[in-house]
């Protein structure tokens, strides 16, 4: 209690003395519970008047998955390919890929899709924001693997980075990770959306994302930088994700 | 205990310097120490840190402050003008004057006093022929400011250049010049300046004698310093409010606006480890300004300091 008044007021020396509160791992900053509440109030309000500010959605993520997190971790511990995941802590980056490699596999195999997934959609793996405000080591390497599986999930679900795409992976990833960004994301993303894409958001895409969610194991315990070679059917089938219905995105 | 790398890979992107660990490995520290925020650095690192935080928050530099002072720095800056008091002909320095809410004050309080200056002349010339005000007025209004004029100068490209877009989209440009400079050094001769201000700006100076040396060289004899920067609050009561403001809010606000914590932490810390009042005033005589003062805005959260070089 003394340290969080003291470190209230702005008395951080006294506090580091004290019980050496410093970064847990390099892009930490520690707050307190206050902070934490500002930042999650914040973020929100920001992350949807201004759609593109993917700082503030993970900013959500990380300040309100107090609950979540420690239960995916769980998850992961009891599981055999979980538990190396977390022992091995790998990382999907730019520099850890073997890009040419991957688009030589052949066509409908794990690596081969989401290279075309990442090319098509312009996107890279290197613009995931790093964790901040997790204060623990773990969790922090749990959340940040979740944030690189997400692209992953959309290539797995067949979904692009259109904003109706971008909604369905969180209905899903909602029910699988229980985060509360996650729901607010499913929740409120599609008011964005135009009367068309909301129906078929409610009449096909929810209720297979919600289905698929329920009956698939947990995502992070797939080990995917060993499977690149697997085809993305099979690792469907074996995660326990149902085909994406046929509609145009 | 350092801190630990999240994953198991040339992560570059996700490391952050730690601040202590670098010096620790070069052993000997090149240059005296000094504080950035509750941090100690040298002064070179200092000066580089500082640099790169306003760089970083130049673009959002005006909406933070709306938003952390809830609009109130605008007054502060009114009043700060406002003792100024200029008279149409007065050559203006704004140091660290960035994005500009001095220089374009200064204007503004200017060409009003020139307009009213232009109209009680107007009134007394009530028996001239129609030609004779027409020509009067011609001349006049081509010289709306009166000869004053006011140079803004800043050490942060960055800053600079968001004071001159804004200049251009406010319409400001006569009597306005940029200047890239440091407060430890002017490029500026000896006593050219009837008035020098600096707003907001000395706490980021890493060396505040040579800034207030420096202010008193390019002053003329007569002009003043004006000093206008947050400082100590003694009430206790309000003390702690303020502290829990600043500590648990302003670097919320600026990752939810800006995106940018740490610059934010570095503002309300470096605010603590400002001199108060009273060590102020005294350095400001160490300089050698006569008649210093200063003013208390808001209980001391923001003071403003003069003093008059003779």
């Amino acid at each position: 209690m003394r340290r969080l008044l003291l470190r209230a007021v702005g008395a951080e020396e006294e506090v580091e003395e004290e019980e050496g509160w410093h970064q847990l791992y390099p892009s930490h900053i520690p707050t307190s519970p206050l902070q934490k509440a500002l930042l999650a109030a914040g973020s929100a309000v920001m992350a949807l008047y201004d759609p593109y500010r993917h700082d503030m959605v993970a900013v959500l993520g990380e300040t309100t998955g107090c609950l979540a997190l420690p239960n995916l971790r769980d998850k992961m511990k009891h599981h055999p390919e979980g538990y190396r995941i977390l022992q091995e802590r790998p990382c999907i980056r730019l520099s850890t890929l073997d890009m040419s490699r991957l688009r030589g596999l052949p066509d409908g195999s794990l690596g081969r899709e989401y290279v075309r997934f990442l090319e098509d959609n312009k996107v890279s793996p290197d613009t995931r924001m790093p964790p901040k405000f997790v204060d623990d080591e773990e969790l922090a390497y749990v959340i940040q693997r979740y944030r690189e599986v997400h692209d992953l999930m959309h290539t797995l679900l067949g979904m692009p980075t259109n904003m109706l795409g971008e909604v369905v992976v969180k209905w899903f990833e909602a029910v699988q990770t229980g985060l509360p960004m996650c729901v607010l994301g499913a929740a409120f993303g599609p008011v964005r959306l135009s009367a068309r894409k909301l129906q078929v958001l409610a009449t096909e895409l929810v209720p297979w994302a919600i289905r698929s969610g329920l009956n698939a194991s947990c995502i992070l315990n797939v080990y995917y930088e060993q499977r690149w070679e697997q085809p993305v059917e099979s690792l469907r089938e074996e995660i326990g994700i149902f085909p994406p219905p046929a509609v145009r995105m | 205990m350092a801190a630990v790398r999240l994953c198991r890979c040339r992560c570059r992107a996700l490391l952050s310097r730690v601040p202590g660990a670098p010096r620790a490995l070069r052993g000997l520290a090149a240059g005296p120490e000094v504080h950035f925020g509750f941090q100690s650095v040298t002064e070179e690192d200092r000066r580089e840190k500082i640099y790169q935080v306003f760089e970083s928050v130049a673009k959002k530099y005006d909406v933070m402050n709306d938003s952390m002072t809830l609009g109130i720095h605008r007054v502060w800056k009114d009043i700060l003008v406002h003792k100024m008091n200029p008279s149409p002909g007065t050559l203006l320095l704004d140091v660290a004057g960035g994005t500009g809410d001095i220089a374009f004050r200064f204007i503004n309080y200017v060409r009003a006093v020139r307009e009213r200056q232009l109209q009680r002349k107007l009134k007394h010339h009530q028996n001239l022929s129609w030609q004779e005000i027409f020509e009067n007025y011609q001349e006049d209004k081509s010289d709306s400011l009166g000869d004053s004029q006011v140079v803004v100068c800043d050490i942060n490209r960055e800053m600079l250049k968001v004071g001159k877009q804004k200049a251009q989209h406010l319409g400001y440009s006569k009597g306005l010049s940029w200047v890239l400079g440091n407060a430890e050094e002017l490029p500026f001769d000896d006593d050219m300046f009837d008035v020098y201000t600096i707003a907001f700006g000395i706490r980021n100076v890493t060396r505040i004698d040579l800034a207030l040396e420096e202010a008193y060289r390019v002053l003329k004899p007569g002009g003043r310093f004006l000093c206008l920067e947050f400082s100590h609050v003694s009430n206790p009561l309000l003390s702690r409010l303020y502290d829990l403001y600043s500590f648990q809010v302003i670097p919320v606000l600026g990752e939810v606006i800006a995106g940018d914590w740490k610059s934010y932490q570095y503002l309300v810390e470096s605010i603590r480890r400002f001199p108060p009042q009273e060590e102020l005033k005294a350095m400001i005589e160490d300089a050698g300004f006569f008649k210093v003062d200063y003013e208390n805005l808001n209980f001391g959260i923001v003071a403003i300091h003069s003093g008059f070089k003779l």
